[in-house]
């Protein structure tokens, strides 16, 4: 079979088994086995969504979740990058940073919920500051790998082509390294789209995704949830595959250091 | 090249007199940053900047740590967290590998669910949360389940790259040596797509792990470290909860240094497949 007709049959049969599950879950949800209000068929969730994007709540809650974590990430950015560098540069920057990194880095940044709303009240310096601590390591880490991972003999060429510390810098150091900030920048979005979500149901603040669904679950809103998660998974696809995919395809993938991924 | 490789050896000689030494130089260099830190928290502790119940002195979060562990309190917190854990993850990575290795043989098995598959994958497990909460009640049930579906993705994808990228000439060879089916499987396929799915294993361990402190404040379980911290809120012990942080940061290590580097060293290591 050649390869097109392969590629053919195979979305076809994607096709098949979405439409499939949807059918057995409105089988499910119409045969009255459960309590429509726990299980709505898809005609209410789309019906819930299209109302909540209507009126404007799901939008206005969308852009205060974006806010969280922008806000967070570029914090993480700004301390975790220059810190990460550092480290990859400096044995010991790294020295220091290292033990406090690994020894930080496994306590689950939802653990911290609980003290940062002792510390910074509800709302939205708690949301911010858990997105902060999430998406901080994974920035660190991969800065740091990224620098050290520049291979030596390009640093050697370029010193004994008479580059100084900042044209080795900008020139090889930051090019080099580029492919790990990306993946750094890509896993800690990643981490910090679950965090915020977290610290918006436990540090309950009136507007965002995550208060919206564990709100909806008090009034036994099962339509309104999904609505939401939906909105929630669509957010974090046109992120990961616009916004990352797009910086990969600008930056790396045209300086020819990772080969583009055959699909 | 000759030169790096001299220098790089007199380096090491010199850097390193005696094991014992440089075993004691180590781990001094890896206390001092903790010192530092714990100094400056300490201090500003003892200045009282902020009230001591919000920004309580190491010395007593320390004490809570003993009095919780000797009441026997904070071990019952950690293994009824553990134990869900356990189940979550087992039903993870029984289910996950399952479906894995069905997608990864099966061409119509593949086109059907990687599309459900890849749909589930983008949204933050802890969404879900509500929605279990709603389906099957606060408590145990939804918690272990919760942890098994979110940490079941990353076991999947990982176990279905694994079989796709087990060699087709090694499959052939092994097939033109007269191997059945089974054997196939259990000597060619598995050890083959073993590396990808340890590391499926431990992506999920880790995401079961950072969901499940969530979950637990939210699912209101009776015993768990994460609803031991969220609980503690109420009453501004801020004490237990540092102690409670202390603790889940200290499993999280174990898990990642204990579980399965030592997992991966007995197997993939000593079959040569990873150095």
């Amino acid at each position: 079979m050649t390869a097109t007709a392969e590629r053919t049959r195979s979305m076809r049969r994607a096709a098949v088994s979405l439409l499939l599950a949807a059918a057995t879950y409105e089988c499910v949800a119409r045969s009255g086995v459960f309590p429509p209000a726990l299980l709505p068929t898809l005609p209410a969730v789309g019906r819930a969504l299209a109302d909540g994007i209507l009126d404007g709540s799901l939008p206005a809650h969308a852009a205060s979740t974006l806010y969280r974590v922008l806000f967070g990430m570029s914090l993480a950015v700004v301390v975790g990058l220059p810190l990460g560098i550092l480290m990859g540069r400096f044995r010991h920057v790294e020295g220091f940073f290292l033990p406090l990194a690994s020894a930080l880095m496994p306590i689950p940044s939802l653990a911290w919920v609980p003290v940062f709303i002792l510390w910074f009240g509800l709302g939205n310096a708690t949301a911010i500051g858990i997105v902060f601590y999430a998406a901080l390591f994974p920035m660190l880490l991969n800065a740091w790998s990224g620098v050290r991972a520049v291979n030596p003999l390009w640093l050697r060429a370029a010193g004994a082509m008479g580059a100084d510390e900042r044209a080795l810098f900008w020139k090889v150091i930051v090019p080099g390294a580029f492919p790990f900030l990306v993946t750094g920048l890509r896993q800690a979005f990643l981490r910090a789209w679950i965090a915020v979500v977290g610290a918006e149901m436990l540090a309950a603040s009136d507007w965002g995704l995550g208060w919206v669904i564990f709100d909806a679950k008090e009034f036994l809103r099962a339509d309104v949830m999904l609505a939401s998660l939906a909105v929630i998974g669509a957010i974090g696809f046109l992120v990961e595959r616009l916004a990352f995919g797009t910086l990969e395809r600008a930056t790396v993938q045209r300086w020819g250091m990772v080969r583009e991924v055959k699909s | 090249m000759q030169d790096v490789g001299s220098h790089s050896a007199a380096g090491t000689l010199a850097g390193a007199p005696s094991p014992e030494e440089t075993w004691w130089r180590a781990a001094a260099r890896t206390a001092f940053p903790f010192l530092v830190v714990g100094a400056l928290w300490e201090l500003v502790a003892r200045l009282a900047i902020f009230p001591p119940r919000l920004f309580p002195s190491l010395e007593v979060v320390a004490s809570a740590f003993v009095r919780l562990t000797l009441s026997g309190v904070l071990p019952h917190h950690a293994l009824d967290t553990l134990l869900r854990l356990l189940a979550g993850f087992t039903l993870a990575a029984v289910a996950g590998i399952a479906i894995g290795i069905v997608m990864g043989r099966f061409r119509l098995a593949e086109d059907m669910l990687l599309p459900l598959v890849s749909m589930g994958a983008p949204i933050p497990g802890i969404a879900y949360a509500p929605l279990f909460l709603l389906w099957f009640g606060l408590g145990n049930v939804s918690a272990v389940l919760l942890v098994g579906f979110v940490s079941a993705f990353p076991v999947i994808f990982n176990t279905w790259t694994g079989v796709k990228a087990v060699k087709e000439v090694w499959v052939r060879s092994a097939m033109a040596m007269g191997a059945d089916d089974r054997r196939l499987f259990g000597k060619v396929i598995l050890p083959g797509a073993l590396p990808y799915i340890l590391t499926g294993l431990r992506l999920g361990l880790a995401q079961a792990w950072r969901i499940l402190v969530g979950v637990e404040m939210l699912a209101a379980v009776p015993w768990g470290l994460g609803w031991m911290i969220f609980g503690a809120r109420e009453f501004l012990n801020t004490d237990v909860m540092l102690a409670g942080v202390v603790v889940i940061g200290a499993i999280g290590l174990a898990l990642e240094k204990l579980v399965f580097q030592r997992l991966e060293h007995y197997t993939v290591v000593r079959w040569g497949m990873m150095t």
